[in-house]
């Protein structure tokens, strides 16, 4: 295969398109969701741990580097159950048409965003 | 004529596998985590606060309990699932990808029980 010059999939010469960046941006905020999970399942350990490790964990849940992480989780949160139930629409058959597509996506990304402010300001800080 | 098998027939897998399986259990988590998930994020806003003695008063309570529960093993699915495609995609080479597969599955499957384990023990104990 080395040094043959096979002719590859063109999808790189495409313009790039709002559905190709919520398309990644739905993988992308599943992987960082999985590790707020495992923050999430350390915070439940530390609870059944007893008050001293739940308190050693509240500082560094409470420190502001680690609000940012929360705030980003609570974006990831929100965009991926949004734009979840945009793809359980697709699955079923519904709202394929370009024009659809691109506004549901758009409203996907609005939806992440005022929900993230929302509860980052009533939960987080 | 079947190109598959005759074990493949048997186990009804075609070259896809699970692959069935794979796409029903991922939807069927995500329909599940709908509601678990804008419960958990309701749940975390009406806390008057994150110390100690009111999350554990919250978790004990029986329904936050079982949804936790539902939650934990919901979430350790549809992650476990997604996490698998990702690895698919990007890892090449059968030994890396074998050995990534299982780091992901036995890390999923780990803390899972573990998140489990810590519900109950918050729930049932003194």
């Amino acid at each position: 295969m080395h040094g043959v010059q096979r002719p590859v999939s063109p999808h790189w010469i495409y313009r790039w398109e709002i559905t190709m960046w919520l398309s990644s941006l739905h993988r992308i905020t599943g992987l960082l969701l999985s590790l707020g999970a495992v923050a999430l399942a350390v915070w439940l350990i530390a609870l059944a741990s007893g008050g001293d490790s739940f308190n050693a964990v509240s500082r560094i849940y409470g420190a502001d580097w680690f609000k940012l992480l929360l705030v980003g989780w609570t974006f990831c949160f929100f965009y991926h159950l949004a734009n979840g139930v945009r793809h359980l629409a697709w699955d079923g058959g519904y709202g394929f048409d370009p024009a659809r597509i691109r506004l549901t996506g758009r409203i996907v990304i609005v939806v992440a965003v005022v929900a993230t402010v929302a509860f980052a300001y009533a939960a987080i800080f | 004529m079947s190109l598959m098998s005759p074990l493949n027939r048997v186990l009804g897998l075609g070259t896809g596998k699970g692959a069935a399986e794979h796409w029903w259990l991922q939807r069927m988590t995500a329909v599940a985590l709908l509601p678990l998930g804008l419960w958990l994020a309701y749940g975390l806003l009406s806390l008057r606060g994150f110390d100690y003695a009111t999350v554990v008063a919250w978790v004990r309570e029986p329904v936050t309990s079982i949804l936790l529960i539902l939650l934990v093993v919901a979430v350790g699915y549809h992650s476990a699932l997604g996490v698998q495609v990702v690895i698919e995609d990007y890892v090449t080479g059968k030994g890396a990808r074998a050995a990534t597969l299982m780091v992901s599955t036995l890390a999923h499957v780990g803390l899972t029980i573990a998140a489990v384990f810590a519900v109950l023990k918050i729930a049932f104990g003194s």
